[in-house]
């Protein structure tokens, strides 16, 4: 019985604790107790819920910080600009109220779930990951962050401190689509993020778009991306080799040809909320 | 905070009260507050999230307290469902959530009640759309959650609901009368009621459908293993290793010797000290797989050299059961029309919130087992073989039961416990954790089914043929029943009078399919209903007249022959739906989204098919003056207590609360049968209105009270007021036999029935309860998403004895044919998860408008019919023929998943 449970409240104690020791690391928990089920639990555990450093969301100069160990829930109630309401739409559709309550956004990434349902919406906003360890700090744009599926550039040693979202262009508005077998706590077939914002002739000045589970690592869909601004939203097409980033595949939720099909909708559903607030 | 918390106790505030205690790291605060605490009002589900179950507040925040780790509740305050007993809020909640009928089993009420307080406290007066987003998180699998949403918005506006006044006789539609422990958070279910130091149960299961085995030392294990006081495997039965609901087909052996037949089949269990058994790693014991290849459907399972699963099976095929009158090819050749199609169906899991739980005990030499079932008596009959004693030595005593809907008739934890306990003489518990639920339980058998039907220009039907393969998996359970019972239902509530149906049951290596609301029936009736919408459309004729024009009626015969000369109640629902059919039908679609209504109908008939089908209730006058109806009809959350209580008290004339329920418990209960084939309001609705009248006619003759006299229960004793003359009757001046009374009662009832010959014609049942549902649904074309937007069921009960309770099985069977419909679908070794695998939400039930209809049956008590599983056969086909009439396109195969209507939509170049 050497395991032991570390709830440290120093952000340096903890990182001398993973320093010396192969720790499990837990916030909301709400992956890590279903990936373990019965499996009983030898190793120490390091409970970063009580880092004061990862709580909060606050302005970091022109953007903004997101604590790690921030809920989903304290993201859907934040005061947030519009190009957050497609992460805000996210927060209040992953799980229910119990796992957004528990669950942290940044937990989500270090999951590194296909279907990770924080990973469009933050892409589309630019997201770096900060991690800290022993030796210092150091940012990943996200995209580079997740390397797979279940698979991080997290070394060990380190521990996600905080996401950063860059300053966002005046008026960009987010929205996200997600589509599942059923209304709550469902798990994403597909989804959908998208961050527009318009210019007085009510063209595309800015338009991102990132699509979830359907690829091993949630995608930007750049070319789409380049070749859409300066269109209006109605205009927007989206063909075949737009979706080249993707690489959809079947599982007991969906096939890959469904998988395909319904993303270019998602993206039209989205950019219309993104559009018409 | 900055020591490790392992080597130091953990404090916080429960329920208003300072505790402290020692989790292990990685402990689960669901784990510490039942066990370490006794808060047994947080239940269990799934450890996983994914059902919500063990909601509790953390610094007044719902969370599932599965995925907190113990140690995060240092210094925070955690309240439960018994600990907001005083809290106004709850206590409103707890009112409005009786009055509507909202806790059914209640084994998910906690975690709804404490999600809903969160929300009012919040939220003083929420709307629908509220509650459902605050309690979205929370499973149900009886209710259809329509009434929670309800009782939930009547608690925010203040509304206490309506409490039905007076005796609470047939008709009335009481509250249930074991409501207030469910939403109290004190009725204990199956994993709430071991003793403390109770032994810990683990079944060692394969990880293949199909390998042989060999185990290691297992004493070297045992002793090597610290806290493990025993292993237990086949060698270790006294009796049979062997045991099945239907004694001519038991085939299931407690543990797998030599080979195993499924994935989850359980070869052998580690007993041992609780803490021992919370630190077990299942993969430490000592037993070496060898895989072999499986037969993974029906048709692997009757493929040249395939795997035979029973030797005395040929070809792995079960049974057939066969039902046919006049001549269906003829009758087919002479039809202006014939539609065929082809259907197929999967295996849907029962998916109760209460995964399969007890503990089992010596009682001197005698064994109890203590745990959720829905079948007593049989239960006890199977443990005697297997532990090879006699009844009289074993004695099963019911837990609350967290849903059945046909699973928790066959044994599951039983065995074990009882080998256990008999083997170390301690207590020995058992909680399947969800994924073993999943594995091991039974199924609802997946069908693939041809049709052939045929029709006249008239409209009239001219002969069917229906051909099915039931995939019953590696045991038999119930799939004989299933067999024989598709075959007498398979023509649906109509006359076919040249018909010609087979069922088979096909072995494979897949976890056996048994009971599971309506036994085959749903299946036949998604076939049987689809190509019904598509005669009619040949025939240019509306389709609910298609159906009302071939209803059967009274003097009709069935496909088996059987004459009902009153109480076919079949045309009475169908005309029922013709309002709503006529309304939904003149809404045009608008918006992107497709419209359609469909409309279906069903039969089902109470009681098992020909066969033997009794029960038995005692009633007595007690020597205090208690009237006691010992009361051994498992009440699953169906009702069945709360009914048959209505009928017991309209026959003796008594007011319902004047009566004392004991049981059920094998020792004090006379056999009420099993719950299951929608017998419990039928048969032992029959045996209890026989008990009451006799009862009321031992206390009359006892006071020389003619008939019409009133029974008036008074302290102490009773009045017999006859006119005007007031007769005492002072039990305690009787002699009191052993158990203290002074009157008895036992009576017995038992359906008129006739054996099947070989071509299926008899007398199955001795009554049928009829439905027809319509379903308004839209649908997502590009999505492939289906969106339930209404439901009309119109149910002939023959009497409604309780409307509220009716209303409450309606609206939950909807919810189980939606989820058949639409999502639900195990795959062995994929969706062995209640996130994988999907059942209903709050966010996925529409509004239902229960319409009752009553035309009573002549067997029924006081007219009543059964209900229980009639509830959800037409939904599905009424779905299905929604997304037709909406897209133009017809679904045959089940779960319609956004992929499959999505594939069948582009196909069609939609």
């Amino acid at each position: 019985m050497g395991a032991a449970y570390y709830a440290p409240t120093d952000l340096d104690e903890a990182l001398g604790l993973l320093a010396t020791r192969t720790a499990s690391v837990v916030a909301g928990g709400t992956d890590w107790f279903p990936a373990r089920g019965r499996t009983p639990v030898t190793e120490d555990m390091l409970d970063i819920t009580r880092l004061a450093e990862l709580r909060g969301i606050d302005r970091d100069g022109a953007g903004w910080r997101i604590g790690a160990a921030v809920t989903w829930a304290e993201i859907a109630r934040a005061d947030l600009p519009s190009a957050f309401d497609g992460l805000k739409q996210a927060a209040r559709e992953v799980g229910g109220v119990q796992i957004q309550n528990a669950g942290t956004l940044a937990g989500n990434l270090c999951n590194a779930s296909p279907a990770a349902d924080g990973m469009p919406p933050l892409l589309t906003l630019d997201a770096e990951v900060e991690l800290a360890g022993l030796g210092g700090r150091r940012r990943l744009p996200l995209c580079d962050f997740v390397t797979g599926p279940r698979a991080t550039a997290r070394a060990p040693g380190e521990l996600v401190v905080a996401l950063h979202v860059p300053a966002q262009p005046e008026g960009l508005r987010g929205a996200f689509v997600k589509t599942g077998a059923r209304r709550y706590l469902v798990i994403s077939i597909a989804m959908t993020a998208v961050a527009a914002g318009l210019d007085e002739a009510g063209r595309l000045a800015h338009l991102r778009v990132a699509v979830g589970a359907c690829s091993p690592v949630a995608r930007r869909l750049s070319a789409l991306e380049a070749a859409m601004t300066g269109r209006l939203p109605s205009d927007v097409q989206v063909s075949e080799a737009d979706l080249a980033p993707l690489a959809p595949i079947d599982d007991v939720r969906a096939d890959a040809a469904y998988r395909r099909e319904i993303v270019p909708h998602q993206i039209a559903r989205a950019l219309r909320a993104a559009c018409n607030g | 905070m900055d020591k490790p918390l392992a080597t130091g106790p953990v404090a916080f505030d429960l329920n208003g009260v300072a505790v402290t205690l020692r989790p292990l790291p990685g402990e689960r605060l669901s784990h510490s507050l039942r066990e370490r605490l006794g808060a047994r009002d947080v239940k269990v589900g799934c450890d996983a999230g994914d059902c919500g179950a063990c909601t509790v507040l953390l610094d007044g925040l719902p969370v599932c307290a599965c995925l907190v780790p113990a140690q995060r509740a240092e210094g925070r305050r955690v309240e439960t469902l018994c600990g907001l007993a005083e809290d106004p809020v709850k206590a409103r909640l707890a009112q409005t959530f009786e009055a509507h009928g909202a806790a059914q089993c209640g084994i998910c009420t906690p975690g709804m009640l404490v999600s809903a307080v969160a929300l009012l406290r919040e939220v003083e007066a929420p709307t629908e759309a509220q509650v459902a987003d605050a309690l979205g998180g929370v499973l149900c699998r009886c209710t259809g959650y329509r009434k929670i949403v309800a009782a939930v918005v009547a608690a925010g506006a203040g509304l206490p609901g309506p409490q039905a006044p007076g005796p609470g006789h047939v008709g009335a539609a009481i509250r249930r009368l074991d409501g207030a422990g469910k939403t109290g958070g004190t009725e204990r279910f199956g994993d709430d009621v071991a003793p403390p130091g109770a032994l810990v149960l683990r079944v060692i299961r394969s990880p293949h459908a199909r390998a042989r085995f060999v185990f290691g030392d297992l004493a070297v294990f045992v002793a090597a293993t610290p806290g493990v006081a025993a292993v237990l495997t086949a060698a270790d039965i006294p009796g049979e290793n062997r045991f099945g609901v239907i004694p001519a087909f038991a085939d299931q052996p407690v543990f797998a010797e030599v080979e195993t037949r499924f994935r989850g089949e359980a070869v052998a269990c580690v007993v041992g000290e609780a803490d021992a058994m919370a630190a077990f790693d299942d993969t430490a014991f000592p037993v070496d797989w060898t895989p072999l290849a499986a037969a993974g459907d029906p048709q692997a399972a009757q493929a040249e050299g395939a795997p035979i699963l029973h030797p005395d099976r040929a070809g792995n095929v079960m049974c057939t059961g066969f039902v046919a009158c006049g001549d269906a090819e003829v009758a087919l050749a002479r039809a202006d029309t014939v539609v065929e199609g082809r259907f197929t169906t999967s295996f849907v899991e029962h998916a109760y919130i209460e995964p399969e739980a007890g503990f089992a005990e010596m009682q001197g030499d005698r064994i109890a087992v203590h745990a959720c079932t829905q079948a007593p008596m049989m239960d006890r009959e199977a443990l005697a073989l297997i532990l090879g004693r006699p009844e009289a030595d074993i004695r099963i005593v019911p837990t609350g039961v967290g849903g059945g809907f046909g699973a928790k008739l066959d044994l599951s934890v039983q065995p074990f416990l009882a080998l256990a306990a008999q083997k170390t003489g301690r207590p020995v518990r058992l909680a399947y954790s969800r994924t073993e639920s999943m594995q091991s339980t039974t199924k609802r058998h997946p069908a693939e089914m041809r049709l052939r039907i045929g029709a006249t220009a008239d409209g009239k039907l001219c002969g069917m043929r229906f051909e099915g393969e039931f995939d019953t998996g590696a045991y038999a359970s119930w799939g004989p029943t299933v067999a024989n019972r598709v075959p007498v239902h398979a023509s649906g509530p109509y006359r076919v009078a040249d018909y010609r149906a087979k069922a088979r049951g096909i072995h494979t290596h897949n976890p056996p399919s048994g009971a599971f609301r309506g036994f085959g029936v749903p299946q036949a009736a998604v076939a049987q209903e689809s190509l019904f919408d598509m005669l009619a459309d040949r025939l240019g004729i509306d389709r609910l007249d298609f159906r009302i024009l071939n209803a059967l009626t009274d003097g009709v015969p069935t496909v088996c022959g059987q004459v009902f000369e009153q109480g076919v109640g079949i045309r009475a629902c169908l005309e029922a739906l013709r309002p709503a059919w006529a309304r939904e039908r003149a809404v045009p679609s608008t918006g992107p989204r497709l419209r359609g209504v469909g409309v279906a109908a069903g039969w089902y008939g109470c009681g098992n098919t020909s066969l033997p089908n009794p029960s038995t209730f005692k009633a007595a006058l007690a020597a205090d003056g208690r009237i006691v109806l010992h009361q051994g009809a498992m009440d699953i959350g169906q009702g069945a207590t709360t009914v048959i209580a209505q009928i017991f008290a309209t026959a003796l004339g008594v007011d319902v609360a004047d009566i004392d329920l004991v049981g059920a418990d094998t020792d004090q209960t006379p056999d009420g049968g099993k719950t299951s084939a929608s017998r419990q309001t039928f048969v032992s609705g029959n045996a209890a209105r026989l008990a009451g009248a006799a009862l009321r006619a031992a206390i009359l003759a006892r006071t020389n009270a003619g008939e019409g006299a009133r029974i008036v229960p008074e302290a102490g004793g009773l009045s017999v007021v006859d006119g005007d003359r007031v007769h005492r009757l002072h039990p305690a001046s009787l002699p009191p036999d052993a158990e203290g009374y002074v009157l008895r009662v036992e009576e017995t009832y038992d359906p008129p029935t006739r054996p099947l010959d070989e071509n299926g014609q008899g007398a199955p049942y001795a009554q049928f309860g009829y439905a027809a549902h319509l379903a308004v649904v839209e649908v997502d074309a590009q999505m492939g998403t289906v969106h339930p937007i209404r439901f009309v069921a119109a149910h002939d009960v023959g009497r409604a004895v309780n409307p509220l309770l009716i209303e409450g099985q309606v609206e939950g069977g909807i919810a189980q044919g939606l989820g058949m419909a639409l999502m639900e679908e195990y795959l062995p070794g994929r969706t062995e998860n209640l996130h994988d695998y999907l059942i209903p939400t709050f966010g996925d039930m529409p509004p239902v408008e229960t319409l009752i209809v009553e035309c009573p049956d002549a067997h029924g008590p006081y007219g009543a019919k059964g209900l229980g599983e009639h509830v959800l056969i037409p939904t599905a086909p009424a779905l299905l023929n929604a997304i037709a009439d909406a897209t133009g396109v017809r679904m045959t195969r089940l779960p319609v998943t956004p992929a499959r209507l999505r594939a069948a939509l582009r196909e069609a170049g939609l």
